[in-house]
């Protein structure tokens, strides 16, 4: 879908680190949490999660409202930075390297680790300067260049079609799908390795969140993707791996076949069939 | 026994309670625009008489103050002009980059910006002659006397150390400095979260998305607070009496640290010097004409900037 041309952004990436190398069966593990707990002021909303999330797939993470799933994906992507009163413990690590570690820019990080939001949050500016200015914060200020990539990541979350012809007007003239497929555009034209999605499709209409799932299942050849949805069913659609989070522990992780046929935990089953949550 | 059921719940019953609150709040508006209309028009009046192209678009010679025939206040509004656009030089930048500290970084609840906030709401109620004695005090008695001492030290006449146009601007930036910083904290608040979420995940620093999406968005409410300044500041005479204003001058403002002639004092002078009242009436009353239309001139300039802004915000 993304064209093999898009000039790549030279990033310093650390590669990954030694020990993760070699001959594992199956994609590495990308993602790393261990023993990773944090805490709001006094109350806990993470409780020693230990766990690998694997590179070009998707990981659906799924539980009830307050299960700590939204907080756990703005771990990774350290937007939780931003709340006063967080206090983290344990480690994630995103190949290889300690995200939370002193030497971490967290500019770097978040240009790795990109994130498209439940509410679609285009900026109040034209189709087109949303995603420039993603490009010129890693300077990138060649036209003809940023002209590239506005085009090739709108074909990469498949909005080109609907939107060539308006490109310099108003994002917000534009309806909740196509908002948040230019988010995931945005996200996908500095070339992240990860991209977060939290509850993407939760504020669309059917036929919108079709697209949406489309979309991301084409992402996954290219990009490692978190999501996070209260829909059952998308889990079950698009997801390769599923967690199950209940009040800020993780109770089940597999594939999700696995997840949704036969789950290891009766609190799993009963989550997954409907019948608490 | 149906048709019966349906006319009562249409037959529409006099309700008083509703009556009496709509005429009561209608009252009161109409009150308000009533009070308005009057001095509007008692002020038009009484200065049509006393409006000549000459008075407004000519200058005078002292002893022509009092005298209808000759007076021209074209000074008074280029020198309240000048002290209300120096105003919103000094006061737009000190309070907006207030707003954004107390928005975007400070801690919301710490007990510092608890302190600043109650520091700019006391500002707000200050009596504007006390700004006029802090300016006298401070910008002219403290800043302007070290200012010639370190500057001028072998010169006898003071340069800084006397009433200015600097002076009288700047003390008027510090009555006004309340009204940016509430309205600009307002229109900052107003932008949504999820703009700045987006900005900071795309990796911009919170300078970048504070510089390049916040305050854009905000551009219209900053406006707002400038139009509201200014406002304020154009009609007000106590901050500038000590510190700015002159009774009459034979020359237009050259330097910062010239003094002025000014629309509202002149006001204050016509109706406390005359030697006749009753033969200055009629200039009074233009002058005050005269320094309604000016108020409404800056704001209907700041209001067109403003909603230039708006459609392009909205066009882009």
């Amino acid at each position: 879908m993304i064209e093999t041309t898009t000039p790549r952004i030279t990033v310093n990436i650390p590669g990954p680190a030694p020990t993760s190398g070699g001959a594992t069966p199956g994609p590495a593990p990308f993602i790393e949490t261990e023993k990773l707990s944090l805490y709001y002021g006094q109350a806990q909303a993470l409780k020693n999660i230990t766990f690998q999330i694997r590179e070009k797939l998707v990981t659906a993470f799924i539980g009830p409202s307050g299960c700590g799933k939204s907080t756990l994906l703005r771990c990774f992507n350290r937007m939780n930075d931003l709340i006063d009163n967080v206090r983290k413990e344990g480690s994630i690590r995103i190949a290889g390297h300690d995200i939370n570690s002193r030497d971490v820019d967290v500019i770097e990080l978040r240009k790795r680790v990109g994130m498209v939001f439940q509410r679609s949050n285009p900026f109040p500016k034209s189709i087109h300067e949303n995603i420039a200015y993603a490009l010129r914060l890693h300077g990138i200020k060649s036209r003809s260049e940023i002209d590239g990539i506005v085009e090739s990541s709108l074909r990469g979350a498949a909005l080109w079609e609907e939107i060539k012809d308006r490109l310099h007007t108003s994002a917000l003239g534009l309806s909740g799908g196509q908002q948040q497929r230019l988010c995931i555009a945005r996200a996908i034209a500095i070339r992240p390795e990860i991209i977060l999605m939290d509850e993407p499709a939760s504020a669309l209409d059917p036929i919108a969140t079709a697209k949406i799932e489309e979309l991301i299942l084409g992402l996954k050849k290219e990009f490692t993707i978190v999501i996070v949805t209260h829909n059952m069913q998308q889990a079950a659609r698009i997801s390769d791996y599923t967690a199950f989070f209940y009040l800020g522990e993780l109770i089940e992780y597999d594939r999700t076949t696995r997840i949704f046929t036969n789950p290891a935990s009766k609190q799993t089953e009963d989550y997954v069939t409907g019948r608490f949550g | 026994m149906n048709a019966k059921n349906s006319r009562s719940i249409e037959a529409a019953r006099f309700d008083f309670t509703s009556f009496f609150f709509t005429g009561l709040t209608g009252l009161a508006t109409f009150l308000v625009i009533a009070t308005l209309g009057v001095i509007l028009l008692n002020v038009i009046v009484n200065g049509w008489e006393g409006l000549s192209w000459h008075f407004v678009f000519g200058g005078m010679e002292k002893e022509d103050i009092f005298d209808v025939n000759h007076a021209g206040v074209l000074p008074m509004i280029i020198g309240t002009s000048a002290r209300v656009i120096l105003m919103s030089i000094f006061v737009i930048p000190v309070g907006v980059i207030t707003a954004i500290y107390l928005t975007e970084y400070a801690q919301a609840n710490s007990v510092f910006t608890r302190v600043i906030r109650g520091a700019v709401n006391n500002l707000a109620g200050v009596p504007s002659i006390v700004f006029g004695l802090f300016g006298l005090g401070f910008f002219i008695n403290f800043v302007g006397q070290h200012a010639d001492s370190l500057l001028h030290p072998h010169n006898p006449e003071p340069i800084w150390g006397k009433p200015a146009i600097l002076w009288a601007s700047m003390t008027l930036a510090v009555m006004t400095l309340p009204v940016v910083i509430i309205a600009t904290e307002e229109s900052l608040r107003a932008i949504p979260q999820g703009l700045r979420e987006a900005s900071l995940a795309l990796g911009a620093t919170k300078l970048e998305t504070i510089l390049r999406i916040v305050v854009p968005q905000a551009m219209p409410g900053i406006m707002t607070g400038g139009i509201l300044a200014v406002s304020r500041a154009a009609g007000e005479v106590a901050p500038i009496l000590f510190t700015g204003a002159a009774y009459y001058m034979a020359d237009l403002p050259h330097s910062l640290h010239d003094q002025f002639m000014d629309l509202g004092y002149h006001v204050f002078i016509l109706s406390t010097q005359s030697p006749n009242i009753d033969k200055t009436k009629p200039i009074l009353y233009a002058t005050v004409v005269v320094l309604l239309l000016l108020t409404f001139a800056l704001n209907i300039v700041a209001i067109l900037i403003r909603s230039r802004m708006r459609k392009k915000l909205r066009a882009l």
